[in-house]
């Protein structure tokens, strides 16, 4: 076994070598004062703050600062830190992980945390009883099949060796392992307070976080209060977040405009985007960042016509990707490949398709339909999805592809797209943004073999087994020393994908919120790509 | 009376046994699954399966439907998909702000149709007249969420007289509901305006003037109270027209009732709190619909139930 104690920089060359330097160098906002209380807005309701279920982006970031995990992130970067663990040692063959916990952190009522809380939070996210749509994601723990067939009390690779001790086995190596346990999933909850509540739990949520929840009136708001005995020195900033449901994303910018709310938890409303944008004194206070998202069309490769690579790589050529950017205002940059800019392993050098109609013309004569043919392009009902759809249609066209419409609720294109009876999806508003900031998140379930089966979610049914193997291959390697080898690995997946071309990568969108003038933070703490959407832990009111 | 009343009440849970029957059956064909939208897409096959044991989602339509019923019975709806909170709570803390909202918004369609319609009828074929049923037939035809968003810019962020949605205080009440309110004082002005020039052709209005009253005592002692008997009926039904408006409504303004919480539960397939307010929201038609026929023999001795 070799020692890593858990400097940041170490930690850092471990997960993502290119961001080592942004770990090490990460310090407190000198200008950081503590106290006061912001207001954020959201439209829908807080679904559940119960860390193993809430998995929608406007939970997400809440359910961060009320919880934490073994590990975690640097505010406002995709590099990983060391969270309750405070070091860990992972054994030659990557298969065993031991974290040491820190000392001394206790849970919003007053206990202190163990290993053995740890314990009961990975089986209990793992149980099948509590319905997690994040099990899948502990598939690599020794144990897990057992335990969710619901054989087995628990994960039999998860074992709190002593109470600052915590041993993980593995049943294979994971590279993405330690991403894996700073996930929302991954984080401790204390099992009295989850016996208490029961279902309700997510209600009642009680954490080790640097929030905790003082009210929660249904339907209007929820209120966090600062956690005075907080484990990181000096955190959170802020006494009081209040979140305000209920309201429409264009009546909070109104609210914001007259000094009411801080941040839009919605963002801007892309009806609004260029009134804001032309009025400097709001425009400054916008905040604009990279997302882990890619916006695609996919094609049905097991059905004709898109079962041909010409005709596939056609639609690739046929799309005018900038036209479609300045619909949405530019909120977006164009995308050739499947993984967004700022993921690792992103291909830099990648040309991708160029837009080019004449020649996709010919590769559809080349298929075999030089008249051109029909299909249908599904699309999920919300601006600015619909207009998006009539863009692509509009190019398809132009190339002698009839592409009807079909604009459907959200959950209907999913189900279409499971099924696969959806020659053509258009992703928007069901796009993948990462789970966490690795390739790998990008590939198994949306261009995977296993995410190609009824009900997945790869929507093109595109199943390359050669890729698959170099995909376990390449996540097998776990030894820090060989991560670059392991992203160039995963560089030539997602480029050889391109060359089957299930999908059309259309664009990488970008981030756009707004802050009160009286809020403080680095810019990057507003559009975390982590703490999406934004990292209420560290940032602060100057006044 | 006694016998009215059973009838009606056996009527009654019969239509509720259609409506949960009918919305039950269009939410289970419905082309989305609902299990997927709990397991999440990074979900194995197996923890698909085993979330739809869970929730006896793989047993066939009747048998489903049966157990919701017998839920019903027990009052209970069950828990949402998504919230996974007890839907009769979800629904609980949320009614009274509907309710309130409904109470104003029927206020103040009554007070602007009623004043409106009077004012018309005595100034009948006049430009005062025509203008208020211009304005009336604005009323009822301009989509709510324009309405809305319009008063909002106007009285919330110009004028800054009221405070630009959310609830809590008797000024956060007043746009929502007159926004709610417009569509039903333009209906009830024109109701009031023929319904009070009928009246006002009367014999006994003509006896009343004759005696020597006062105009105004004629109009509102004798005329209105003879008048007024078609929107009394109106009110009744009205809260099934309501259910509708309460949904924009409420989004639109941050109105925390039951109405947002569908909206919200429609666009993500939350298919127990689709079923819950749907529920609520017919049993809240029906007492409307009771109350009325109940009411306007009270006020009307020439109607008799039957």
């Amino acid at each position: 076994m070799k020692r890593l104690l858990a400097s940041t920089a170490l930690l850092a060359a471990l997960a993502l070598p290119a961001a080592a330097q942004d770990a090490d160098t990460y310090q407190p906002d000198p200008n950081a004062t503590p106290g006061g209380s912001i207001i954020i807005t959201y439209k829908d309701d807080v679904a559940t703050l119960d860390p193993a279920i809430g998995y929608d982006w406007q939970n997400w970031s809440m359910i961060k600062s009320l919880f934490d995990g073994l590990m975690d992130y640097v505010p406002g970067t995709t590099d990983l830190r060391p969270g309750l663990a405070e070091s860990f040692e992972v054994a030659e063959d990557g298969l065993t992980y031991t974290f040491t916990l820190r000392e001394g952190v206790t849970f919003h009522n007053g206990r202190e945390m163990t290993a053995e809380d740890v314990k009961y939070s990975l089986d209990r996210v793992t149980d099948p009883e509590t319905q997690s749509p994040g099990a899948g994601f502990f598939a690599a723990v020794a144990g897990f099949d057992a335990q969710m067939a619901g054989e087995a009390e628990g994960l039999s690779g998860v074992e709190a060796v002593d109470p600052r001790t915590v041993r993980i086995t593995l049943s294979r190596p994971d590279a993405t392992f330690l991403h894996v346990m700073a996930l929302n999933f991954s984080y401790v909850v204390p099992r009295e307070a989850v016996e208490e509540s029961g279902p309700d739990f997510g209600r009642n949520p009680v954490g080790t976080g640097a929030f905790r929840l003082a009210d929660w009136t249904l339907g209007q708001r929820l209120v966090f209060e600062k956690n005075p005995d907080y484990w990181i020195e000096g955190v959170p900033y802020l006494d009081q977040i209040t979140i305000e449901v209920g309201q429409e994303p264009t009546v909070a910018l109104l609210r914001l405009q007259n000094g009411e709310v801080d941040i839009p938890g919605d963002g801007i409303p892309p009806a609004q985007f260029t009134q804001v944008m032309a009025d400097p004194a709001q425009a400054e206070r916008v905040v604009q960042g990279g997302q882990l998202h890619t916006g695609y069309v996919t094609m049905n490769v097991t059905q004709p016509p898109f079962d041909s690579l010409q005709v596939r790589q056609a639609v690739n050529m046929a799309i005018n990707k900038d036209r479609i950017v300045q619909i949405i205002n530019g909120r977006a940059v164009p995308a050739n490949q499947p993984l967004p800019p700022s993921m690792p392993g992103y291909a830099e050098d990648y040309e991708g398709y160029p837009y080019d109609p004449e020649a996709a013309r010919a590769l559809i004569a080349e298929a075999g339909h030089a008249d051109g043919f029909a299909t249908e392009l599904y699309v999920m009902n919300t601006d600015p999805n619909p207009r998006i759809a009539q863009a692509i249609q509009q190019d398809l066209a132009a190339v002698g592809i009839d592409a009807s419409i079909q604009s459907l609720a959200q959950a209907n294109v999913i189900e279409a797209g499971g099924a696969g009876i959806a020659p053509m999806i258009w992703s928007g508003g069901m796009a993948w943004i990462a789970d966490f900031p690795d390739p790998a998140n990008f590939y198994y379930p949306i261009l995977g073999c296993g995410g190609a089966v009824e009900g997945g979610w790869n929507w093109s049914k595109y199943c390359n087994e050669e890729l698959d193997a170099m995909a376990a291959e390449a996540d097998a390697i776990s030894d820090p020393a060989r991560a670059d080898e392991r992203l160039g690995m995963w560089t030539e997946i997602y480029t050889r994908v391109m060359d089957d071309a299930p999908w059309a990568p259309v664009f990488n969108e970008e981030r756009y919120t707004m802050r009160s003038p009286r809020m403080g933070g680095a810019d990057a703490l507003y559009v975390d790509p982590v703490s999406i959407p934004v990292n209420y832990d560290y940032v602060y009111v100057t006044e | 009376m006694a016998l009215y009343l059973a009838r009606r009440l056996l009527q009654s849970v019969l239509i509720l046994l259609g409506v949960t029957l009918i919305t039950f059956f269009l939410l289970y064909v419905l082309p989305a699954d609902p299990v997927r939208q709990i397991a999440g897409r990074s979900a194995t096959a197996q923890t698909v399966e085993s979330i739809r044991q869970q929730l006896g989602l793989d047993q066939p339509f009747w048998v489903q439907y049966a157990r919701y019923l017998r839920g019903l019975l027990h009052l209970d709806l069950g828990r949402s998909y998504l919230q996974r909170s007890e839907v009769s709570e979800l629904i609980w803390a949320r009614l009274p702000p509907t309710l309130l909202l409904m109470a104003a918004a029927i206020a103040c369609e009554v007070v602007i149709g009623l004043v409106m319609g009077i004012w018309a009828a005595l100034r009948r074929g006049t430009a005062t007249d025509t203008a208020l049923m211009l304005v009336s037939f604005a009323g009822v035809s301009a989509p709510q969420f324009v309405v809305g968003l319009l008063m909002l810019y106007v009285f919330g962020v110009w004028l800054r007289w009221l405070p630009i949605g959310g609830y809590g205080t008797a000024a956060h009440l007043v746009l929502p509901a007159l926004t709610l309110g417009l569509l039903g004082a333009g209906w009830y002005s024109r109701m009031m305006r023929s319904s009070m020039v009928e009246v006002l052709r009367q014999d006994f209005v003509r006896t009343a003037r004759a005696k020597g009253l006062t105009r105004a005592r004629v109009v509102l002692r004798h005329a209105l109270p003879n008048a007024i008997l078609p929107i009394v009926a109106m009110i009744g039904i009205d809260i099934g027209i309501f259910m509708g408006g309460i949904v924009v409504v409420e989004s639109v303004f941050g109105w925390p009732g039951i109405g947002q919480l569908a909206w919200q539960a429609i666009q993500r397939v939350d298919i127990p709190i689709i079923m819950g307010v749907t529920i609520v929201s017919a049993v809240g038609i029906i007492l409307g619909n009771l109350l009325a026929d109940i009411v306007a023999p009270l006020i009307d001795p020439r109607i008799k139930l039957r």
